[in-house]
């Protein structure tokens, strides 16, 4: 073995390594992330936390229960909105219509799926705030569902194109109509997929802040129905984050590893789900 | 590809004769469907020439001819599941027990005309649910427990699963499962069952426990079958059509298809010399 | 004997072709209908979204024209409004993010897709997938509190003494600024540059690596001189959307960036970006010159996030098809 083999071997076996390093900082920066948010915003979770309105300014103690339920509020809005559409949208690509259209509505929802999300609040606020002058629950929903429907549409149209073209020719077969098939044999053969697709989704939107910053604002206290402005778990998280008060600071990274739980939870589960994939028939 | 000839058909359907007469039409035997001057075009491709046969009431009539030669297209055209791809075209006339099935809406011939496919293609729901999924979706009238049970008997298939109906249709294996796909069929009481290649993905066994079941059959319903296993086409049918590059070149009571063959090219198959 | 062949087509859809009034009778006619009432409101909205940014920013346009986007002062008080500060922090705090997470992603991704064993490279992928899913904010709660104060009392003077005659690292450093924001943002970009180039590696044909390899070469050298190049376009591709990603971001920028209006070489000065100049000043714009010009930069953002996702969708697209054959090096 010459030198300059021995070299280029050497050179080998390092950049190998580095790139091994690469992959390591990735993976110890979601443990750092997770580890850190556990250490500091441990401490700070109790019962008060979960279940009290914030203290006014400059307290101390209060916590963050209008936040929780601000943002529970406005991702059962969204989806409400959102899913049908996106489900709908989606199984009309997947099952009805012609490839122009088609082309049409997949590159419009991919466009909206690259749009930043502070220019959907921008959208929302035009739509939903300036004509009623004041910040609402249901400005904020929309925002999030225009957020949602990009990704549970394309999914749906995935997953419904997944199924067995036999499955389909089966039903046909024993006299089922277009719709019949679609509803009795390939919605139920592609729901799991589709169902995981949407709680990403729903994880997605949940930990997003600018689109809320002025559609639902923020709130102190409860904010009954849907026509007040409210607090959002990650909205107060970036107030808190931002203000000048070490009792907020704490707050904050209490809500932060309450927010990044529930998503990392989800995002778990769905994708566990989706790996174990649909069964198979055997022959 | 040569121009066509004129095809050497042979409506002989009487049950005696030594096979050297090649008569157009017989009224010896009831036809259930009758094809008339079918061509058939996929896109501006032409896969089926001129095709005219009878398909015989309570008979096995079998398809057979090389691969790419149409016999699972022509099948097909039967139920009229050629409308389920795009760019398909057909001119000519099918008729079943007299009227023409494209002027009938195609959802109710589908129950009169019943498939089976190549693979099996169970749904993903229990033995009982797939069994009672056509009779459910026509609305058909009695105990879908009883019509289960009806089904799976002339399957062959209900010794074997009468106890585990709830089970998923996953868990029956190769040959069970397609015979749950045959009872599938069965159960909205089809006038006439289409079967494409049926044992093709199947091992011996089932292969023999199917073509058993489908002699039994012909008593209540029409069948046809495509196949390219010719032992299997002299086993179980009862008229035999050879067809090669879109065009029927021979179809006569299988024995006389079979030892006596009109055409040399039909010959020129059965005996090997292409597959 | 060539046969042409007959055999019934198995691609396309199921098309069904039944009289309009048999579809109607059972619904069929119904489904399509609604279901395409739901796609045909995903277009609206999206046409919607782009008449109201530029029909809600006229005044602005109408002003200053595109001096818009060169005019340097942003004034809410004389109502004159410019730009360049927010185009410019938002450039270069993507490109501050880019240059870092470029060599650790794409090198992440050429361990993952060439060196690591199939297990471990699924395990560690569905790890970088969940670094994926993290909200912004949550990387903004991190920038503060930790890469901001690192910043002011570690990095930022390691990096002027080691390279302070570099114009980008002079001048006053508070932890906050230009530099700050681009770490922030390479860690929320690496994940996309990771997935999507490990996704391009891993589909290039396995006889390319072969050829290399059986011709001498070192592990490295087929992997850096072969797989990648085929790969290129792809990895570009993944980068552009990194970059579209790092464009649009809002809450981890504006928590780090300092928040103020400036122009300047040195990456410690605090800045601003597009986005996180609409999400601090929105909700306090007092006047429809000042709100417009806002919007005004949201539609700005918007074109170029809209551009930069095209081109990353389209080398994304052509790497797919050079894999399968169907394209030309």
């Amino acid at each position: 073995m010459n030198a300059r083999l021995r070299w280029r071997k050497f050179v080998s076996g390092f950049m190998l390594t580095m790139t091994g390093l690469c992959a390591l900082v990735a993976v110890f920066i979601l443990f750092f992330i997770l580890g850190y948010l556990v250490f500091h915003g441990g401490k700070d979770i109790n019962w008060a936390f979960f279940t009290k309105l914030p203290k006014p300014v400059g307290e101390t103690g209060g916590g963050m229960a209008n936040a929780i339920v601000g943002s529970a509020k406005l991702l059962l809005l969204a989806s409400l909105i959102g899913v049908p559409i996106g489900f709908f949208g989606g199984m009309y690509l997947a099952e009805f219509s012609g490839s122009q259209v088609a082309f049409l509505v997949r590159y419009a929802a991919d466009l909206l799926n690259g749009v930043p999300s502070i220019v959907i609040g921008i959208f929302a606020y035009a739509m939903l705030v300036l004509p009623f002058k004041h910040f609402s629950t249901f400005a904020g929903s929309f925002a999030l569902c225009i957020m949602m429907i990009p990704i549970t549409l394309r999914s749906t149209e995935e997953f419904l194109l997944g199924v067995p073209r036999e499955l389909r020719e089966g039903a046909m077969a024993l006299g089922a109509s277009k719709w019949r098939t679609i509803q009795s044999i390939v919605v139920p053969a592609a729901y799991r997929g589709i169902i995981t697709a949407i709680l990403l989704a729903l994880a997605r939107v949940a930990g997003e802040t600018a689109p809320l910053l002025f559609t639902a604002f923020g709130n102190r206290f409860w904010s009954p129905g849907w026509n007040q402005p409210t607090a959002s778990l990650p909205v107060v998280i970036f107030t808190y984050a931002v203000s000048p008060y070490e009792d907020w600071h704490r707050q904050a990274w209490a809500a932060g590893l309450v927010l990044l739980g529930l998503i990392l939870v989800v995002n778990i589960v769905a994708r566990v789900i989706l790996s174990r994939g649909v069964r198979v028939p055997r022959s | 590809m040569q121009a066509s000839a004129r095809p050497l058909v042979s409506f002989n359907l009487a049950t005696s004769g030594t096979g050297a007469a090649h008569r157009e039409g017989s009224t010896s035997v009831p036809m259930r469907m009758t094809i008339s001057n079918l061509n058939f075009f996929y896109g501006p491709k032409q896969t089926l020439f001129n095709i005219s046969m009878g398909i015989a009431a309570n008979k096995v009539t079998a398809l057979i001819g090389p691969s790419g030669c149409g016999k699972s297209t022509l099948l097909r055209t039967l139920n009229r599941m050629h409308e389920t791809v795009r760019g398909t075209r057909l001119e000519g006339e099918i008729l079943l027990d007299g009227q023409n099935i494209f002027s009938q809406d195609v959802t109710l011939l589908r129950r009169r005309v019943g498939m089976v496919f190549q693979r099996p293609n169970p749904f993903p729901k229990s033995i009982f649910e797939n069994v009672a999924y056509g009779a459910r979706i026509n609305g058909i009238k009695g105990s879908l427990a009883d019509i289960v049970e009806t089904s799976l008997r002339r399957a062959a298939l209900w010794d074997e699963v009468k106890d585990h109906l709830h089970k998923s249709a996953y868990e029956l294996s190769g040959g069970q499962q397609q015979r749950l796909c045959i009872a599938r069929a069965l159960a909205v009481d089809p006038e006439v069952l289409l079967l494409d290649e049926p044992c093709s993905a199947l091992d011996p066994v089932s292969t023999a426990k199917i073509e058993e079941l489908l002699v039994q059959l012909k008593e209540s319903c029409t069948i046809v079958i495509v196949t390219h296993n010719m032992q299997q086409a002299a086993r179980v049918s009862d008229f035999t059509a050879f067809l090669l590059v879109g065009e029927l070149i021979e179809f006569r009571p299988t024995p006389h298809l079979f030892t006596t063959p009109g055409d040399p090219r039909t010959e020129a198959y059965i005996t090997g010399r292409f597959g | 004997m060539a046969t042409p062949s007959t055999a019934v087509p198995s691609a396309g859809p199921v098309v069904d072709s039944r009289s309009f009034l048999s579809r109607l009778r059972d619904g069929d006619e119904i489904a399509r209908l609604i279901t395409f009432l739901f796609a045909a409101s995903v277009v609206l909205i999206t046409a919607l979204i782009v008449y109201q940014l530029w029909a809600d920013s006229v005044l602005p346009r109408h002003k200053f024209g595109l001096n818009f986007l060169i005019t340097r002062v942003w004034d809410p008080i004389t109502e004159e409004f410019g730009a360049l500060p927010f185009i410019y922090g938002t450039v270069v705090t993507s490109a501050v993010s880019l240059l870092i997470a470029i060599p650790l992603g794409v090198g992440a991704a050429i361990f993952l897709a060439e060196l690591a064993p199939q297990k471990i490279s699924d395990t560690l992928q569905f790890f970088i997938d969940l670094l994926a899913a993290v909200p912004s904010v949550i990387y903004g709660l991190l920038g503060i509190f930790i890469v901001v104060p690192l910043m002011r009392t570690w990095l930022g003077p390691a990096l002027k003494d080691t390279l302070g005659f570099l114009p980008f690292f002079q001048g006053p450093n508070y932890g906050v600024g230009f530099l700050t924001a681009g770490i922030v943002l390479a860690i929320m970009v690496i994940p996309y540059i990771i997935s999507v180039s490990r996704e391009v590696l891993l589909a290039v044909p396995r006889e390319q690596r072969e050829a290399a390899l059986s011709l001498g070469a070192t592990r490295w050298e087929s992997t850096w001189k072969v797989v990648v190049p085929f790969a290129r376009t792809g990895i570009l591709g993944s980068i552009f959307l990194a970059l579209a990603r790092a464009l649009g971001e809002t809450m981890a920028v504006t928590m780090v960036i300092g928040n103020t209006p400036t122009i300047s070489a040195s990456l410690f000065s605090p800045g601003y970006s597009i986005a996180a100049v609409i999400a601090n000043e929105f909700t306090e714009a007092t006047s429809d010159m000042y709100l417009q010009s806002l919007i005004g930069l949201g539609l700005v953002l918007f074109l170029l996030t809209f551009v930069i996702n095209g081109l990353a969708r389209l080398m994304i697209v052509l790497t797919t098809q050079k894999g399968s054959g169907t394209g030309r090096t």
